[in-house]
């Protein structure tokens, strides 16, 4: 019998409980068991006082520039540019959405935000797909070369994409892809596999081998087991890599500034920004607003899978 | 693994044309073959390509030897690149894996964690040029007049002049602290589940030999979570060699403050120059093999432990 499947410490169970809701303190946060003296006592409470107001304070100077963002989105041109948004918290209120309707209309971030959205799921359901069936074998089944093939996709793991654009940029010309989507979704593929297999080897390797051998003893197929079998249990972890990878295709620039070159009706929001913000320096009415609605989706995600995020963050490097 | 092997075959209903090894390993090979095709097109035929086209002159069609790097450590502009990103790796790295790892401590002694954490988080979901679009308001500077930068509006309260901070000295650490924004949340993250991995009878166990709280934090807690700041900082030191998006969004390079794949990226597709951008990316790559190679043994080591 193989060790495969026999890891105790596999990421998969040292993330199960953690995530940004669990407010369960460290044992750092619990100095000792025993009974205090009155002096001990107000000490420890002035340190939790102490501390509580530092954490408060970095919480408030982290939010700060994401809020002024915000309130700047809904405040008209004029006063954009001539005080600071804090100002426009004080009554008289005026707030608009002159700057959302400008944008979508006019400066035509309509067509960038679907773009954006083609580019990202595709460029998300490929490597899923491609890397789970992948990870399946790389960590359930045996042939030889399996460990070393591994590494070498691991070692690609962090390869810059600089390294790689000349000479995709060459074959997307040859296959006469540039411009287009596919090129896009196929190059996003490429980078996110390294990543998404490693993730998903270490899932699947973490589940339960006694399932798989019985499965196998049955007689199923491994394309049974893996569609009756593994991919349901294996939900929580394709939810975590979904996430990131939607999130790293939708926020990603240099690929689309790259691939998409001379495309502008291609260009997704972050190109769309990008050009904004270079082409006019000031034209800040038009960026809050602009700006705030790429964050929407990352944002809406992140709060709403916000336990899948982390868990895949701990996963893919919590280790050893 | 015997019982699977013999009835393998009579549960198929008849014997495989091939050995069932050679079987599985063909199965597997059809498994891996588009994850495989993927990564040799697109990675590492590639990563060979540009090793090649590095070096040879800008429309590749003359072979110059390494004439391309030898630019690209004399030439006064892309030594001062060099600098930046060297002055990214350290600073940066540095700024966030120590925050990371104060607000980690900070945090996991309050009882609003989850939602500091959460504060501190949320600019992982932005995007770089979101971000960098949202600290331009901090940012922003106005010559005379009134500052509409949080930053400058700040310091012109407490009586001091308002700063060109993009544009003046120290606008590269201006840029890192937009990146320190970003990525704290995830050091933080990561290194506040290590340190509720520590077993609390060591701690306790120091506290009653009467050991202060900093002692116990640097000779108990820092070592015994120093694999998982390892693994933090070498993601952080990958992230900031090939930063971009901040630098292009915020100065797009001008002003002293493009890094070497900003400058990449001129050379590639405004001054058309395959030779020196591949070049560059071949700083890069080789800039990350350390890294690449501790990554795999930090990996074998664990696949032993298996």
């Amino acid at each position: 019998m193989s060790g495969i499947g026999k890891n105790p410490a596999s990421p998969a169970d040292i993330t199960t409980d953690i995530d940004l809701t669990s407010d369960k303190p460290s044992a750092l946060a619990q100095p000792t068991t025993r009974t205090l003296t009155p002096r001990e006592r107000l000490i420890r409470s002035v340190n939790d006082g102490l501390m509580t107001f530092l954490v408060v304070l970095i919480a408030l100077i982290w939010s700060v520039p994401t809020f002024g963002l915000f309130i700047s989105s809904f405040r008209p041109p004029v006063a954009i540019h001539s005080s600071g948004w804090w100002e426009g918290l004080v009554p008289p209120w005026h707030f608009t959405l002159e700057n959302y309707q400008n944008v979508l209309k006019t400066q035509d971030f309509g067509t960038a935000f679907i773009n954006s959205l083609i580019i990202s799921i595709p460029g998300t359901i490929i490597p899923v797909l491609v890397a789970a069936f992948a990870a399946y074998a790389f960590a359930w089944m045996h042939f030889p070369g399996r460990d070393w093939i591994f590494l070498g996709i691991v070692a690609l793991l962090v390869v810059p994409i600089q390294m790689t654009l000349i000479p995709i940029l060459n074959l997307l010309t040859d296959a006469g892809l540039t411009g287009g989507f596919v090129g896009i979704w196929l190059a996003h593929t490429a980078y996110g596999l390294p990543f998404a297999i490693y993730l998903l080897r270490s899932f699947f390797g973490a589940l339960p081998g006694d399932l798989m051998e019985s499965a196998r003893i049955d007689g199923a197929s491994h394309l049974r087991i893996f569609f009756r079998i593994l991919l349901p249990l294996a939900v929580p972890s394709l939810a975590s890599l979904v996430i990131f990878q939607f999130m790293w295709v939708w926020n990603d620039l240099l690929v689309a500034l790259v691939l998409l070159g001379g495309a502008p009706d291609h260009a997704p929001m972050t190109v769309a920004i990008a050009n904004l913000v270079n082409s006019f320096g000031t034209n800040y009415e038009v960026l809050t607003a602009a700006a705030f609605i790429s964050m929407a989706l990352p944002l809406v995600i992140f709060f709403s899978l916000q336990r899948y995020f982390v868990r895949g963050i701990l996963a893919g490097s919590v280790k050893g | 693994m015997a019982i699977t092997v013999a009835r393998e075959p009579s549960a198929q209903g008849k014997r495989p044309p091939f050995g069932v090894k050679t079987r599985e390993a063909l199965i597997a090979a059809i498994w891996i073959a588009p994850a495989v095709a993927f990564v040799v097109v697109f990675l590492l035929y590639p990563v060979i390509s540009t090793l090649w086209t590095s070096l040879f002159n800008f429309d590749s069609t003359e072979f110059v030897g390494l004439a391309n790097f030898q630019k690209i450590f004399t030439s006064p502009g892309t030594l001062i690149v060099l600098r930046n990103n060297l002055i990214w790796l350290v600073l940066g790295t540095m700024a966030t894996v120590a925050l990371g790892l104060i607000i980690a401590v900070l945090v996991d002694r309050v009882r609003i964690e989850s939602a500091a954490k959460a504060a501190i988080f949320i600019p992982m979901a932005i995007s770089f040029v979101g971000a960098g679009v949202i600290w331009k308001f901090v940012y922003d500077y106005n010559a005379g007049g009134n500052q509409i930068g949080l930053l400058n509006a700040f310091i012109t309260r407490l009586g001091f002049q308002p700063q060109a901070w993009l544009v003046g000295p120290g606008n590269n650490i201006a840029l890192i602290v937009v990146y320190v924004w970003m990525w704290t949340g995830f050091c933080m993250v990561i290194l506040s589940a290590a340190l509720k991995g520590v077993p609390t009878d060591i701690l306790e166990a120091a506290r009653v030999d009467g050991a202060g709280e900093l002692s116990i934090f640097f000779r108990i807690i820092v070592p015994m979570i120093s694999p998982t700041i390892a693994v933090v900082a070498t993601t952080m030191i990958i992230n900031l060699l090939k930063i971009f998006d901040i630098v292009y969004v915020m100065t797009g390079g001008n002003f002293n403050t493009s890094v070497v794949a900003v400058e990449f990226y001129n050379q590639l597709l405004i001054f058309n120059d395959n030779g020196i951008s591949s070049a560059l990316a071949v700083v890069l790559l080789v800039a990350i093999v350390p890294i690449m190679i501790y990554n795999i043994r930090r990996f074998r080591i664990q696949e032993a432990q298996r």
